[in-house]
Formats: C-alpha cells, sequence, structure tokens
C-alpha cells in the first residue's frame, strides 16, 4: 500500500513537472518578435530546450527546498544519516538519460541550423572557411556578378558552394563596417546608413571590415556573424514581418561600440523600389551625401567624429 | 571506499603545538599553508578591486546614456574587471589558495613536492597584480579580457595594452608553476596506505584542475607573446593589413581560455564535495562517479573551445564538431550535480554557513550550466553571443558557482586555517544578502540578452533601462553583501571563538592536526583511521572504537 502511494505521488508530481515545463516552453516570452524565416526556426528549437532545461530545473531545486525542510537536523539529533554510498542503478539512470537528451539536443539542433541556412547539403565543408579573400575590395559597391558571388569567400551563416541558383531571387546587399557606423551599398552605387530589405525575398549581405572585428546582428532576425578585416563573410536570411528592426553591432570594436547602431527596414516590395528610387535620386545629385561612405583615412578627425554624432543621434531616437 | 584500520592515535594530542608567526606570511614562505593563505588573503583583496569596478561599470549602466565615464574608460573597466575577476581572484584562490592549503594535508603530506616553486608562484602574482593596478595610470587596457586583435593591436592604450599582456604572462606562469606542483604532489606523496581512491574527492578535481591548467596555459602564453609581438613591435601575425589572421588569435586564445573556466570550477567542485558530506552527516554519494567525471570534464574541456567562436570566422563542419563535443560536457557536470542532492537527500542536514553555500552553490550553478546547454547548441548561440544572455551565463557560472563555492569553502574550512570560528549569525546574513544580488544581478541579464541588448557597450536602447536598474540595485546589495562577511573574518580572526581541531566532526586528514596546524602538519605521523566519507550511523561504532 506505502509503496503504491508513493509511486503515485511521484508520477504525479513528474506529469505535473513536465506538464508545467511544456507550458513554460510554449509561453515564455523571452524573444523580441520572429521578423525572418530564419527567426521562426530558431524560436522553436530555443523554446524545446528551454522546457527540457525548466524540468532540470524544476526537478533539482525541487529536491533541495524539499531536503531542507524534511532533511534539516531537529534539535538534539545527533545522529547521522543512513550510510549509502551508492546506487548503480540510479547513477546510470542519471547518466544515460541526459545523454540521450543532450545528442537529442545536439541533433534537432544540427537540423535547425542546416535549415536556417536553407541547405541540407554540407558537401562544401572541404572548402570552407580559410580562404582569404582579396577580390572583395575590388568588387566594392558593385553589383555582383554570379561569378564574384561564387568566388567570394565562405565564413558565414550559409555554406560556400551552395550559391542561390536564381540571382534574381537574391537580393545582394555588401556590407562595410567601421568604427562606429555601417554602411550597405546596393547595386547602383548606392550607399547608405539605413538597411532596407523587401519582405518575403531571400537577402544576402557580404560584409568586410574596414579596421578592427565587428558583428552583423539583427535580434529579431536571431542571426549575427562577425566582420572580419580582410576577409569576407556573409549572412542570408528571409525577412517575413514588415517594420524597423535595430542592426546592432555585437563585437566590441572600440570606445563608441554602444552606439555602433542603425536601423533595418523590412519594406514591402513596393515601398522598397520606391525607396531605392529615391536613393538612386540622391545619390546622382551628391554623391558626398553620406559621410561615412568616404575611407577614414581621407577624414579629419573631426570629421570622422562628427559622421559619429550624426550615427549616434539618429539611433537614439530610435 | 573501504579502508584499513591502521594504527589509533590522535596526532594532535602530546605536543605543544607551534604556531606560526604573524610576519611569516609577509615572506617567501615556503610553508604550503602560509602559500595558501597568502594567496586567499591576496585574490580576496583582488575580488574587491574587481568588485569595486564592477559598480562602477553597473552604476553606468544605471542609465542608457553613456553618462558616468568616459566610454573609453568605460571599457578599460569592464576589461580590468573581467582581468582580475578571473586571473586575480578565482584562478588564484581555488588553485592557489585552497589547492596549496588542503591538497597536502588531505593527503597526510607533510608539504607540497617543490615548496619553493610553490613561493616563487605565489610571488609571482604580487607583480602581476600590482603592474594590472599601475596601469590605471598609463590609461588601462580596454579591448576586453579576450584582448581580440586587430582592436588590441590598434589600441589607443599601447602602454596599458602592453601591461596588461605581461600581467597575464606573469601570471600564467604562475598558474604552469602550480600545476606542476599539483599533479607531482598528489601522484607520488600520499601517505602510505592512500591509493587514488581513497583519496578526497578535492584532490581528483585538483588533478583534472592541474592537467587542463598544464596542457592549456602554454598556448595562452605562445598567443600573448605574439600578441605583444605584433602591438609592440609591428609584427603581423594577427593583422589582417600586414596578412595576419585574427581568427587565429582567437583559437589559440580560447584553447586556453574555456579550460580556464574547468580551472575556475573544477576545484570549487572539489570543495562542495568536501562540504557537503560532513555538513550533511552522510557520505558522499557515486565517489568514483565524481571522480571520473573530474576527469571527463578534463578531457571535453579541451575540445570544446571554439564554441567561443560560433559567430566568428569558422567553417561549419567546425561548429558541429564543437557543439556536440559541448553539449556533452553537460554529462560528467550533471553526474556531480545530481550526486550532491542525492548525497543531501535523507541526511542530517546542519544549515549552518558552509552548507548553505553550497546547496546555494547548486541551485544558481545549475541555472549556469542550464544555460549553458542552451549556449552549447550553435543555432541558439548564433543569437545570444556577445550578448547579455552570455553575461549572465557565466556570472551564474563563475559567481554563483565558483565564489559560491569558494565562501562555502571559507566557512568550512576558516577554523581549520585560524584556529577560530566564523559568527554563524553574520555567516547567514552574508549568505542571504548574497543570494539575493546574486540572482537579482544576473536573473534579468538573460532577458537582456534574449531581447537584443549586446554586451560591453556603454550606451544602450533605452527600451532595457528598466531591467538595467534591477541589475545595478542588485550589484549594489551584492557590493553590500561583503561588507558582513569581512568584517566577520577580521574580527573572527583575532576574537573569534576558539575553535576546536574537528569542529565538523568530518573525517578527511586535515581535521587530524591542531587548528591551526603546526609547520609540518602533523607531530607523528599521520593516522588513516577512516575513509573520507565514511559518514553514517553503522559507521559511528566503529569511529568511536578507532578513536578511543
Amino acid at each position: 500500500m506505502k509503496v503504491n502511494n508513493k509511486l503515485i505521488s511521484l508520477v504525479v508530481i513528474i506529469g505535473l513537472i513536465v506538464a508545467a515545463s511544456i507550458w513554460y516552453g510554449r509561453n515564455n516570452g523571452l524573444l523580441p518578435v520572429a521578423a525572418g524565416d530564419e527567426a521562426i526556426l530558431y524560436d522553436g528549437l530555443f523554446n524545446t530546450i528551454l522546457a527540457i532545461a525548466a524540468g532540470f530545473f524544476l526537478i533539482v531545486e525541487g529536491v533541495l527546498i524539499y531536503s531542507i525542510i524534511k532533511f534539516r537536523k531537529r534539535k538534539g539529533d545527533e545522529t547521522d544519516g543512513p550510510a549509502i554510498h551508492e546506487n548503480l542503478t540510479l547513477e546510470i539512470a542519471w547518466t544515460a538519460i541526459p545523454t540521450v537528451i543532450v545528442m537529442w539536443v545536439a541533433i534537432y539542433s544540427f537540423d535547425v541550423y542546416t535549415a536556417m541556412q536553407g541547405t541540407q547539403d554540407l558537401s562544401g565543408m572541404a572548402h570552407g572557411g580559410m580562404n582569404h579573400t582579396v577580390a572583395h575590395h575590388e568588387h566594392g559597391g558593385m553589383p555582383m556578378s554570379k561569378a564574384t558571388l561564387a568566388s567570394s569567400n565562405n565564413d558565414g551563416v550559409r555554406m560556400a558552394g551552395v550559391m542561390p541558383s536564381e540571382d534574381a531571387d537574391v537580393v545582394a546587399i555588401n556590407v562595410s563596417a567601421m568604427q562606429f557606423a555601417w554602411i550597405f551599398n546596393y547595386t547602383d552605387e548606392i550607399a547608405t546608413a539605413e538597411l532596407h530589405v523587401p519582405v518575403g525575398k531571400k537577402v544576402r549581405l557580404n560584409m568586410n571590415a574596414v579596421d578592427v572585428l565587428h558583428a552583423f546582428w539583427v535580434p529579431q532576425l536571431r542571426i549575427k556573424q562577425d566582420v572580419i578585416p580582410g576577409r569576407e563573410t556573409y549572412l542570408e536570411f528571409t525577412p517575413r514581418v514588415v517594420g524597423e528592426y535595430p542592426v546592432v553591432c555585437a563585437e566590441l570594436c572600440g570606445s563608441y561600440h554602444g552606439g555602433m547602431r542603425t536601423t533595418m527596414v523590412i519594406d514591402t516590395p513596393e515601398d522598397y523600389s520606391k525607396w531605392l528610387k529615391e536613393q538612386q535620386e540622391v545619390a546622382s545629385n551628391d554623391p558626398e551625401a553620406i559621410v561615412a561612405s568616404r575611407p577614414i583615412s581621407q577624414m579629419s578627425e573631426q570629421e570622422y567624429l562628427a559622421g559619429k554624432v550624426a550615427q549616434m543621434g539618429m539611433t537614439s531616437k530610435k | 571506499m573501504t579502508q584499513t584500520l591502521t594504527s589509533t592515535q590522535s596526532s594532535s594530542a602530546g605536543a605543544e603545538p607551534q604556531k606560526t608567526p604573524w610576519w611569516e606570511f609577509f615572506t617567501f614562505s615556503v610553508d604550503h599553508k602560509v602559500i595558501g593563505i597568502q594567496y586567499l588573503v591576496t585574490s580576496f583583496v583582488f575580488y574587491l578591486v574587481g568588485g569595486a569596478l564592477a559598480s562602477i561599470v553597473r552604476v553606468e549602466l544605471a542609465t542608457p546614456d553613456s553618462d558616468l565615464v568616459d566610454p573609453a574608460f568605460y571599457n578599460s573597466l569592464f576589461t580590468m574587471h573581467g582581468t582580475v575577476m578571473i586571473f586575480l581572484w578565482i584562478v588564484p584562490a581555488v588553485t592557489g589558495g585552497f589547492g596549496n592549503y588542503l591538497v597536502p594535508l588531505m593527503i597526510g603530506a607533510r608539504d607540497m613536492a617543490f615548496p619553493k616553486l610553490n613561493a616563487i608562484a605565489f610571488w609571482l602574482t604580487i607583480p602581476a597584480g600590482l603592474l594590472l593596478m599601475g596601469s590605471f595610470f598609463v590609461g588601462p587596457a580596454s579591448t576586453g579580457w579576450t584582448a581580440y586583435p586587430p582592436l588590441s593591436i590598434l589600441t589607443d592604450e599601447h602602454v596599458g595594452q602592453a601591461i596588461w599582456i605581461l600581467s597575464i604572462l606573469l601570471v600564467g606562469t604562475s598558474s604552469i608553476l602550480a600545476a606542476v606542483n599539483f599533479i607531482v604532489t598528489i601522484w607520488s606523496m600520499r601517505m602510505k596506505g592512500m591509493d587514488l581512491f581513497s583519496m578526497p574527492l578535492f584532490c581528483w578535481a585538483m588533478m583534472a584542475t592541474s592537467v587542463l591548467a598544464l596542457l592549456a596555459t602554454p598556448v595562452l602564453a605562445g598567443a600573448m607573446v605574439l600578441l605583444g609581438f605584433d602591438l609592440l613591435i609591428g609584427t603581423n601575425f594577427f593583422n589582417p593589413t600586414g596578412g595576419g589572421d585574427p581568427v587565429v588569435y582567437q583559437h589559440l586564445f580560447w584553447f586556453y581560455s574555456h579550460p580556464a573556466v574547468y580551472v575556475m570550477i573544477l576545484p570549487v567542485f572539489g570543495i562542495i564535495s568536501e562540504v557537503i558530506p560532513p555538513h550533511s552527516r552522510k557520505p558522499i554519494f557515486g565517489y568514483k562517479a565524481i571522480a571520473y567525471s573530474s576527469m571527463m570534464i578534463c578531457a571535453l574541456g579541451l575540445f570544446v573551445w571554439a564554441h567561443h567562436m560560433f559567430t566568428s570566422g569558422t567553417p561549419d563542419w567546425l561548429r558541429v564538431f564543437f557543439m556536440v563535443a559541448t553539449l556533452l560536457v553537460a554529462v560528467p557536470t550533471g553526474i556531480k550535480v545530481f550526486s550532491w542532492v542525492a548525497t543531501l537527500w535523507g541526511g542530517k542536514l546542519r544549515l549552518d554557513s558552509p552548507l548553505l553555500f553550497a546547496m546555494g552553490f547548486i541551485s544558481t550553478f545549475l541555472i549556469g550550466g542550464l544555460s549553458g546547454v542552451m549556449l552549447g547548441s550553435a543555432p541558439i548561440d548564433i543569437h545570444v553571443h556577445d550578448t547579455y544572455f552570455v553575461v549572465a551565463h557565466f556570472h551564474y557560472v563563475l559567481f554563483g558557482g565558483s565564489v559560491f563555492g569558494i565562501y562555502a569553502g571559507l566557512y568550512h574550512w576558516f577554523p581549520k586555517m585560524t584556529g577560530r570560528m566564523l559568527n554563524e549569525f553574520w555567516g547567514k546574513i552574508h549568505f542571504v544578502l548574497t543570494f539575493i544580488g546574486m540572482h537579482l544581478t544576473f536573473g534579468p541579464m538573460h532577458i537582456l540578452g534574449l531581447q537584443g541588448m549586446p554586451r560591453r557597450v556603454a550606451q544602450y536602447d533605452p527600451q532595457f533601462a528598466p531591467i538595467n536598474v534591477i541589475c545595478t540595485v542588485g550589484a549594489l546589495i551584492l557590493a553590500f553583501s561583503t561588507v558582513p562577511f569581512v568584517i566577520n573574518a577580521v574580527y573572527s580572526w583575532f576574537k573569534g571563538e576558539q575553535a576546536p581541531d574537528n569542529p565538523w566532526n568530518a573525517l578527511t586528514l586535515e581535521w587530524t592536526t591542531s587548528s591551526p596546524p603546526i609547520p609540518h602538519n602533523w607531530v607523528g605521523d599521520p593516522v588513516l583511521a577512516t575513509g573520507p566519507y565514511d559518514y553514517g550511523e553503522e559507521y559511528k561504532e566503529d569511529r568511536q572504537e578507532a578513536i578511543a
């Protein structure tokens, strides 16, 4: 009878813990809006791992609290506890179960990782990553041909060797990072300080740093990639929710690292073409419109700082 | 785990214990106990320095704008905070401090294998600390404790960065010397009758720690030397403008600096395994599993470094390999946590300060461990890397883990080290304040990171201001929480209640000598009367017989 009661209460407690963990995993509300297709995948993985973590948290903390209440020394009791040294079954269980769980997490993470890149093909890994790009300086703000894309470097969230089949479907933008600003180079000599992308189309950022390490991060896209001087890195994503989102530098890059922020606007296709047209006009009227698009070495310190102040003033309004 | 009973002899009886004179603590002493206390006191002073730096950082972050200190100086503040806390507080406290004090006593040795080397290792940390503090007068390093090039090469604080490199080289050398000493001592100086599996678990932890430190620290030294060349004489090992590769530096740096996390936490795991059994009056649960899990963490710990580089210039296969290796670390760590909890289960918990801090350790370290599993998953990490989520994670590991464990150890061994008891009431106040301050400071940082606040920024999006205010309040509570401890420790050291030789009725060998132990530790030869964890009613009669 007594054993049965214990068993029943154990089952009930475990059931409650599982239910609470799953509920928390689904309703944690910890992540900002998911503005890209990749973010949806990310959130599914995050919520699942969070639920598992919540389960372990509740079990261990529950046992600790129960122990404090139930097993605390009573006044006058100077006896020892029972001399239990081990329990092989229990130890095998708490080695095997976490092993299975973390392996499952690894496989699930791997799936999400490859899906977030939009490819299941890892054939590119043999030549992935390590070749330095010298070519990127040459194609600065120019539209990238298929050939340059294919020869460009392979670091980044998207794997090398698996190039998008139709260039027309991919919006390619060259990103240049410098202390403490982002410059986005579109085709047709447009250089802007704000990133605009059309909703629903795959976007590819070819990124390069001028001076030190930076990292491109949009929290609402859940993706991040270091931007490294001397080699090209890239990111691919598909925007899905129209709106304005922060672009944040996530790698310490100097005194005003915290101010190295700008805005990414996900436009409807119509707004996007309208914006592109406007920018083209601005560019043709005043090629010097963007102060920071000039190489730093050509600027005086005042000019350089003025650019930064403008940059920060702009972002602090958001 | 059963122990052969040799003879019965109370070791401290019969001789007048010689006391170590106070001035010896200020000399080039070769006594491992003096060196241990030198390490502990010095590192605690640096803990206060690092805490003061952190407090300035948190006050700056109470508002979204950069308004308290100059943004460049802000970068120096968190750089020095990280460097001081890692290299001058946790590493020296847990290895040099507890390791030196306890290892010889626990294995029945008279001293460490190389006493002079031991003293040299300690005295290397003093110039390292002074240099680092001195760099505040010339403009301290401001490129983070990671000092990633090219920023660390192009930095305005050339001299400060050079001093920083020199300090790291000094503490690194100290760490290598200490590691050699521990490995030799544990391997070859155990007393007669003590095999590896009858050593206290702290010694297993120190063995694993020392192997890691010995294998990994030289790589850091190499990285520092090359970085120093780039910085001072214009070589281009890591500078892309000259054909160097900044990502190679990251590999070298993390090849040491991830194992460094285990160097900071493994000895603390050992402390927890020593504190829980005597205070809950039960044998440690699963001795062999805990011992092996230390070695497993040591082995795995050498192959996880690139999980710090998931967003860096790393190819895919590397990310996948390091993801799997990283997630596997959860298994041996889980074994330890479950074993400690099982040790507590059914015990007679004496909820005094050592056990409170040990249980506080389990409950907070658990959170750091679980967020560690999340970060081990490469896609999860890519979003939260370099954000406050990571800051929260490693403070749960290094504050909720290491610092709580250090406090548990200090409350547990203070009577042995000083011959005086700490005040229990103020110990409990200290625990409660630390526990609340810790969670208020670091808990909300998880949300900040997930929502989009990067780390190492002096200015941030105003939407994060309310949560930052909570963190700052927590940090101030945390700063204040050290006051009762410092007063308690200083007062008790001089005026506290006299401690008996074995106030906790513990079974490891250090409790068989006087408090504080005499130079060379025992009058006669130490005696192995029981296993280190033979608690429990069933053993009690045997023990009483042995003592009688």
